[in-house]
């Protein structure tokens, strides 16, 4: 059976073949155009378009991702950056000129269980991701929370021309960077707003499939603010 | 006293069921919040615990592949899962049993799309009552979805035996250690494809199309049944 707008569709469905959708999240098995993920179909400007609501996230060259310190090499980190692949951050990319062993002590400088914001400067498949934090707003995240949710939920985060980002930034006061690698930088003025932005972005990831979500959030928000009396 | 097993003179088997009936089926999704993926699935009193991590780079590098990532495939049963204590270390049965699950798994996984990675999958046997690789098989299939691995189709799997001459389906354990054939079968009904066919024991060629064509009508309510847990995953709840 053909699946239809506003349908959950399942790995083996198949789908019109004017539906939009990037590899890996269809396929062809003969003819015709088949779902690989579990996702749904939304439509905009009359087309269609594959939504997947799971997916695993794989490096591009410029996105930007927030990566977590994995270990010390000798010149250079491995980061973690929520993939399947590890990626290295080159100690003389970091410091901006050239790494003298004998000076920098890199375990100073980014330790194990540090996070960063940084951009994939290059990848394609068969070698590990690098990265840079050669850039504006780069580099060691000092303050704030970050939050892991799933990449395939970070699009109705950001919403549409970053609606949703700054719905939840109006409404806490916090400031928001959803990476595309599955996980959210939140800076907020005090702990008890950075709880209930969190909160707020956890109930986006809950029901980023159900429609109506964008009032639910600036409900939710006030609500827990009346609540609290924040 | 043991159970007699076999058809009765109203035609049913010893727990009931029609010979075409399927024992009662439970399954669930994201049953584990450590696992990129998990699943339970139960076919009576047969459980079986499924858990997916990765793709990942593994720990020992050799062992990649450039152009595609390895699955692997971990049959366990747990001590507890047996009337008698099982030893937990791996015996033969289950190392084979890892294989054909792998294979029975592998054609439906897109690899190409993570190379130089491994996808681990851990089937764990919680309680044994005959089915278990089936029972496994599904859950995996399950398991992988809830990941998000892109798979061209989901997998079901049920095993067809035959008692007293009659060809039943979904057999337990009373039934495997009485009966006299056994054949496990796994497929991927959206594709049209069998990726496990097993026999042990003896069938006529007549009895073999007709053991395949039931476990095939079982397979397909059982992956229509892995797409509804799916989907019941991402229903709306009301507040």
């Amino acid at each position: 059976m053909m699946k239809t707008y506003g349908q959950i569709v399942l790995p083996g469905d198949r789908l019109d073949s004017r539906v939009e959708a990037e590899r890996p999240f269809v396929t062809e098995v003969g003819q015709e155009k088949v779902a690989t993920v579990l996702g749904m179909i939304s439509q905009r400007e009359g087309k269609g378009f594959f939504v997947p609501l799971k997916s695993i996230y794989v490096p591009k060259p410029g996105d930007i991702v927030i990566g977590l310190v994995e270990a010390v090499a000798a010149t250079s980190w491995n980061v973690d950056i929520n993939s399947p692949y590890s990626a290295l951050l080159y100690a003389q990319d970091f410091l901006g000129r050239s790494f003298n062993p004998s000076t920098d002590d890199l375990y100073q400088i980014l330790k194990p269980g540090e996070y960063l914001k940084a951009r994939i400067f290059a990848f394609d498949k068969t070698r590990s991701p690098l990265l840079t934090v050669q850039g504006e707003g780069l580099g060691k995240l000092i303050k704030g929370a970050v939050i892991d949710v799933p990449p395939a939920k970070i699009p109705r985060i950001i919403g549409k021309k970053r609606s949703m980002t700054a719905l939840v930034e109006e409404k806490t006061g916090c400031s928001l960077f959803p990476a595309t690698n599955g996980r959210v930088h939140v800076d907020c003025p005090s702990p008890e707003l950075e709880a209930v932005a969190i909160m707020a972005i956890k109930l986006i990831e809950r029901e980023a499939h159900i429609p109506g979500l964008t009032e639910r959030v600036a409900n939710f928000i006030e609500e827990e603010r009346r609540r609290k009396g924040i | 006293m043991k159970a007699k097993v076999g058809i009765d003179e109203r035609g049913l088997r010893h727990d009931g069921r029609r010979p075409d009936e399927m024992r009662p089926v439970s399954m669930r999704v994201g049953v584990l919040a450590n696992a990129s993926g998990s699943a339970m699935v139960e076919f009576g009193k047969t459980k079986v615990l499924a858990a997916v991590y990765g793709p990942r780079e593994p720990t020992q590098r050799f062992m990649v592949l450039p152009e595609k990532a390895i699955l692997r495939v971990r049959y366990h049963m747990a001590p507890f899962s047996t009337a008698e204590r099982k030893n937990p270390a791996p015996s033969r049965r289950e190392v084979e049993l890892s294989k054909v699950i792998r294979e029975a798994l592998e054609d439906v996984i897109i690899t190409s799309e993570y190379p130089r990675t491994v996808i681990d999958v851990f089937v764990e046997v919680l309680q044994a009552d005959g089915g278990t690789r089936a029972a496994g098989i599904t859950a995996a299939s399950l398991a992988l979805a809830d990941a998000g691995l892109p798979m061209k189709a989901l997998v079901g799997s049920v095993a067809v035996g035959k008692i007293s001459g009659t060809l039943v389906l979904d057999v337990d354990e009373t039934e495997d250690s009485a009966g006299e054939a056994d054949m496990p079968v796994a497929a991927a009904p959206d594709l049209g494809l069998i990726t496990l066919f097993q026999l042990n024991g003896v069938l006529t060629e007549e009895e073999v199309n007709r053991g395949l064509s039931m476990a095939l009508k079982a397979i397909e309510q059982l992956v229509a049944m892995q797409k509804s847990v799916l989907r019941q995953s991402y229903e709306v709840v009301e507040e």
